[in-house]
């Protein structure tokens, strides 16, 4: 069940959560650190703040898949046995997340490709209307997912069909791939663009910071609005490691011993 | 044959309250009464074949069996990779149905016919592809289609009746003709050319022709088996490309089993003239009309 709205907490969740995937990372010797660090508080408050037992997550950014095996570590999801074995041969924590039937709790699909996050959500959140279900479905999108042209087909279908149990949640660090979103593909004015497509929109001015986020979500949750609902999130790729935000860079690279004790140490001091 | 599939889904869809339709835009003159019967259970995606699988994806993650239809080319390549990872990789209960497939769409073009679909599609994890031969099976195929939970695609061929023809059972790999000194074995309604073939042949009925209906083949049949070692002949037909066919399928399977026999193979060869025409036409174009199946058919029994 979601919790009420306590800062301090939500805080102490995070930075169990950062020092478990930096140890991960480090572990594995991965990279994709920054994309998780953009979006880790997003995951934290949608998981324990916004999402109920029935509720649906889409992770459509799913290179951010470590951000969410940590957080549902922390709801009990995923043992602390079956964290370790991230990355390793034989593992259900891949990369990205798992493919299958019926993977793990808290993944409902495996992701990976860009692209198809907001049409699986879209699918749940159609599904109540023949199943008689009543669940909120939660995607969060990176900027680069918004350069795809099947999430756009995604927002038009569910504007047209009145999705209001959809809420995407666009991770807008501005740094994609290979550049800055504004040298790839200007999506600017991204507000416009959604509320364009027949969604609600919501801005949140910090996307790494939980009272941005509770603010733009409370809102939310007030709405009687028939209309899906979109936040634009504005994070920072890296969040809270200092060597690594907004660093393309940090899409990729892995930590060596010295970083990685620096990471630790920024964190612990925070 | 859609046809025959509209009438099927209509009948199942007022018995079983799990069926979703989704279409991608198309079915007119075909699907109304479908439209009609399935009331808020039957959605037009629109021209968004990407976001339709996979949104049939997540419904059927919710318990539902989802069915998606367009035209072969459209429900088979672009959202190709909607299919292999949301429904495939995770053994959902999406059909997928593709009318005209082959070269169905004719003097459409190029754009509307469907000749590497089953190449793509068979090569999913957990999918099934159904290839009708004639328009009798369909009504068997969706109903199997629809009760055995997984993914599938099915090949919907134009208008194909077997006319005199009485039909053995349905099974994947069936004999529908008993002959005797070559054997033929067909993907889909491309084997109606073959029986047409044959008809032209004075020495009557001088083949076993075996109907290929689901794709991949996952192991030989006896009969098929006792049919090769008979003739020691095999005639493979398929209007799709040899890459990742009918063909390919079989010789390994063959070869796997230690199965010796002499080999000709009619497919689909695209637009080797660059033009275009009816289904006739290209069948022509790549030797899969009737007539070059008879030259085929002698050519084996005369040891060419």
């Amino acid at each position: 069940m979601a919790m009420t709205f306590e800062e301090k907490k939500l805080k102490e969740i995070k930075k169990e959560c950062v020092l478990k995937m930096l140890a991960l990372y480090k572990g594995a010797q991965a990279g994709h650190i920054a994309s998780s660090l953009s979006c880790l508080d997003i995951l934290i408050y949608i998981h324990f703040m916004q999402m109920n037992e029935q509720d649906k997550f889409v992770l459509s950014k799913g290179h951010a898949a470590a951000a969410l095996y940590t957080v549902l570590h922390k709801c009990g999801k995923i043992s602390p046995e079956m964290l370790q074995t991230f990355y390793k041969d034989g593992t259900l924590l891949s990369a990205h997340p798992p493919c299958g039937e019926d993977p793990l709790a808290g993944i409902t699909f495996g992701t990976g490709s860009l692209g198809h996050g907001l049409s699986l959500a879209t699918g749940f959140a159609l599904s109540n209307r023949y199943s008689g279900k009543k669940f909120q479905v939660y995607c969060l999108l990176s900027d680069g997912d918004c350069n795809a042209g099947s999430t756009w087909e995604a927002g038009m279908f569910a504007a047209h069909h009145d999705l209001s149990n959809l809420v995407a949640v666009v991770d807008n660090n501005r740094l994609q791939g290979f550049g800055k979103t504004e040298e790839v593909i200007d999506m600017e004015p991204l507000e416009d663009k959604w509320r364009a497509f027949g969604f609600e929109v919501y801005k949140c001015s910090d996307g790494n910071e939980f009272r941005s986020l509770h603010e733009a979500f409370s809102r939310i949750n007030k709405s009687e609005s028939t209309m899906p609902k979109c936040v634009i999130a504005s994070t920072t790729k890296g969040s809270g490691i200092s060597y690594m935000e907004n660093k393309l860079e940090w899409h990729y690279l892995p930590m060596d011993d010295e970083l990685y004790e620096t990471a630790v140490k920024e964190i612990n001091e925070q | 044959m859609r046809k025959e599939f509209a009438a099927t889904i209509e009948a199942l869809a007022s018995r079983n309250e799990k069926l979703i339709f989704f279409t991608g835009d198309l079915g007119f003159m075909a699907l109304e009464n479908v439209r009609d019967a399935m009331g808020d259970r039957f959605i037009n995606a629109g021209v968004s074949e990407q976001n339709m699988i996979s949104m049939a994806a997540a419904v059927a993650a919710e318990g539902f069996t989802a069915i998606c239809y367009s035209i072969a080319p459209f429900v088979a390549f672009r959202p190709a990779e909607q299919m292999r990872i949301d429904v495939c990789l995770h053994n959902k209960d999406v059909k997928l149905v593709g009318n005209g497939g082959g070269y169905g769409y004719g003097i459409m073009g190029s754009t509307h016919h469907a000749i590497e679909d089953i190449a793509v599609l068979s090569s999913f994890q957990n999918n099934t592809c159904f290839i009708p031969c004639c328009n009798e099976d369909v009504e068997q195929i969706v109903k199997k289609m629809v009760s055995t939970r997984g993914p599938a695609y099915l090949r919907l061929g134009y208008g194909a009746k077997t006319g005199e023809i009485r039909l053995t059972p349905y099974s994947p790999i069936r004999k529908i003709i008993d002959g005797g000194s070559v054997t033929i074995v067909g993907m889909g309604p491309i084997i109606l050319n073959a029986i047409e073939a044959l008809e032209a042949i004075p020495d009557a009925e001088p083949a076993d022709i075996f109907a290929v209906s689901e794709m991949p083949i996952g192991e030989l049949t006896e009969e098929l088996v006792n049919s090769l070692e008979r003739t020691g002949k095999l005639l493979i037909i398929e209007e799709h490309v040899a890459r990742g066919g009918l063909g390919e399928n079989l010789a390994l399977l063959l070869m796997q089993n230690g199965v010796d026999t002499k080999l000709k193979h009619l497919c689909a060869r695209g637009y080797p003239e660059g033009l275009y025409g009816s289904q006739g036409y290209h069948q022509a174009s790549s030797s899969l009309d009737a007539r070059s199946i008879r030259e085929a058919i002698l050519d084996l029994i005369d040891g060419r």
